[in-house]
């Protein structure tokens, strides 16, 4: 079950063929895209890292538990990293089973597993200059407040 | 051209809140003095062991080339001052001799790192940010700020060395300098260094993403490290790069895999901290 990055833009027409089977009544995917805000701020664009090694085991950890959980015949999952603007495809899921209530189920397992579990990190660029990595802006540690002081150990050994 | 160097062991303290010669106190088999000179042998012209005067005879202290303090009640100052007096020419390893921690990586990283354009080369504590003095290269151009610093009425190395131009390093192993001045101390580094107690330094190489990356200042690096377990490594580093997020925020990845932040260290782990992710 193939998970992977990707540096360059992603042609869903190309990754669908790759599922395709006579088997197969139902086709589903979800494609992720660059959005041109978040919580109320203008976003300019979006900078994806990764974990890369981690990310590609868990990715397809994923996967082998969706086809287990329900029964799909084949699943594949595909991450861009590096700098995307607005409106790019940032993370393509498809999954191709017998009927179609499997493959919608087995495809939004993966991209919720996916936001949830993989070693990816999200900087978004904002359209007044500003930028932060997603979900780590709020979550300081208790002495962070006291660490960012200046450091004034030089005026502590009276210099 | 960079001056030869010489070595020298501070060993002319009084261990008052020891309460017994720390020179003399078993490290390893040895003592902490001999540990201390056989350390510094190998990446010196001559080691010296730097002594009062009325301790120039004790059994301990004669069998070593000494350096003898001209001046009374200055501490470790007095010990360089005199080295300093006796080779002007030559720059000084200098070594306290109750660094039960210290290893020939931290030595041989100093003397890698060595700015002998400058007039000293020392360690930047990793508990406070400030000059370590007594693990250091002092060179001869710090003689005369030296000499003035003390006919000032001034004794601390420490903070000679803040006022003097000094080439700062990054600790390798951040336990290295732990000093022990007292039985508590000495027991706490003597149980660390203990192969039983699974405690002794190990080489490992922690890789930085997303906001820990932009905090530390880089992707990756090698280091020596005394942490038993991967929350012990991420407060040490924490710590030297200010990090803004907790632990509990966090994952962590050892080689490769998820790990528990109770996974002990071995040499060679490979570390990776994950911060809170936003895949999709």
């Amino acid at each position: 079950m193939p998970f992977r990055f990707s540096r360059t833009p992603l042609d869903p027409a190309a990754l669908r063929v790759a599922l395709a089977d006579p088997a197969c009544g139902g086709f589903a995917a979800f494609e992720g895209w660059v959005r041109d805000h978040n919580e109320g701020t203008p976003v300019r664009r979006l900078e994806y890292e990764a974990f890369e090694p981690l990310a590609v085991r868990e990715g397809e950890r994923i996967l082998a538990e969706a086809s287990v959980r329900f029964g799909v015949a084949h699943a594949a999952c595909v991450h861009r990293v590096g700098e995307l603007p607005v409106g790019e495809l940032a993370v393509w899921v498809g999954v191709s089973a017998p009927h179609r209530d499997e493959a919608f189920r087995a495809c939004r397992y993966i991209i919720d597993e996916v936001k949830h579990r993989l070693p990816i990190w999200k900087k978004e660029h904002y359209a007044n200059g500003d930028s932060g990595w997603v979900n780590c802006e709020r979550c300081a540690a208790p002495h962070a407040h006291e660490a960012a002081q200046p450091h004034d150990g030089r005026q502590a050994h009276g210099v | 051209m960079s001056a030869p160097l010489h070595g020298l062991v501070l060993a002319g303290g009084r261990s008052a809140r020891m309460g017994r010669d720390k020179a003399a106190l078993a490290a390893a088999g040895r003592t902490q003095l001999e540990r201390a000179m056989a350390l510094l042998a190998p990446h010196v012209e001559r080691a010296f062991v730097s002594v009062r005067a009325d301790q120039r005879s004790d059994p301990l202290r004669a069998g070593f080339a000494q350096i003898v303090d001209r001046h009374e009640s200055l501490g470790p100052i007095a010990g360089l001052l005199a080295a300093q007096d006796e080779h002007p020419d030559h720059a000084w390893l200098v070594l306290a001799c109750d660094l039960p921690l210290l290893d020939a990586a931290t030595l041989v990283h100093l003397l890698r790192h060595r700015a002998s354009s400058r007039e000293a080369t020392a360690y930047r504590s990793s508990r406070d940010g400030l000059p370590e003095p007594l693990c250091a290269v002092y060179e001869p151009s710090s003689r005369t700020r030296l000499a003035a610093y003390v006919a000032g009425g001034r004794d601390c190395p420490r903070k000679f060395l803040i006022q003097a131009d000094v080439e700062l390093l990054d600790e390798p192993n951040p336990r290295a300098l732990d000093n022990a001045n007292t039985p508590e101390e000495y027991a706490a580094a003597m149980a660390a260094l203990d192969p039983a107690a699974g405690a002794t330094s190990r080489r490992l190489k922690v890789q930085y993403y997303a906001l820990l990356r932009e905090q530390a200042g880089r992707r990756e690096e090698a280091l020596l490290s005394g942490a038993l377990t991967a929350e012990e490594l991420y407060a040490e580093l924490a710590r030297r790069y200010r990090f803004s997020l907790a632990s509990g925020a966090l994952r962590v990845a050892i080689n490769g895999e998820f790990a528990a932040w109770s996974t002990p260290l071995a040499d060679g782990d490979a570390v990776v901290f994950i911060p809170p992710v936003a895949g999709g």
